[in-house]
């Protein structure tokens, strides 16, 4: 009986290859697709991605900060907090700006909160996108 | 600034169609995949609200 084969692992391209590209991508929402030429894939998501945060924003959603204690809330804030700064600039301008929205009860701001929170993981999406494009796994 | 106010169903439906968008954006290689991932995506999102919302709505009798 043939043993199962473990796919081969494609060896991570130079740094100067992706690095500029994810940072980019980190910092302005579709911009990694952008610098690569991938115009309308970089329009649609940036574009959603930053509509995601200002309806987070106008949902008077609440930013995380990275508080630790018990597991539990170690995990939805440190969590939290990292879901935010994947935002790149949209997090850093609206923090700057001195947007500090306290969380309170409520539907609307937890929908707010949590719209936050997503516009960061769908910006990490992007720059997963924007690598392997990079890397040439992608076209 | 203004501030927006959303139902419940109304706030995810909007999330839901959100993240399909990014998610067939990112996900395949063809736009015809990219645009039936996105839709199945989105059904998906569908019937995990509603099947929750009837959940919750049978749980509290």
């Amino acid at each position: 009986m043939s043993k199962k084969q473990k796919p081969k692992r494609e060896p991570l391209p130079p740094l100067n290859v992706w690095g500029h590209v994810v940072a980019l991508a980190w910092l302005v929402p579709g911009g990694g697709h952008f610098l690569q030429k991938r115009h309308v894939r970089g329009a649609i998501l940036g574009g959603t991605i930053t509509l995601t945060f200002l309806l987070g924003l106008l949902m008077r959603g609440s930013m995380f900060t990275p508080r630790t204690g018990d597991l539990l809330t170690t995990i939805i804030n440190v969590g939290g907090f990292l879901g935010n700064l994947a935002s790149g600039l949209l997090y850093l301008l609206t923090i700057w700006l001195g947007y500090a929205q306290p969380d309170v009860a409520g539907h609307v701001h937890d929908y707010g909160t949590k719209f936050l929170v997503a516009a960061g993981l769908m910006n990490i999406l992007a720059m997963v996108d924007a690598f392997e494009i990079a890397a040439g796994r992608k076209d | 600034m203004p501030k927006v106010t959303l139902t419940h169903f109304e706030a995810s439906l909007l999330m839901a169609f959100l993240i399909s968008v990014v998610l067939g954006v990112v996900s395949r290689r063809t736009d015809e995949e990219r645009l039936r991932y996105g839709l199945r995506c989105f059904g998906y999102f569908l019937l995990a609200i509603f099947g929750l919302a009837w959940l919750m709505r049978l749980g509290h009798g």
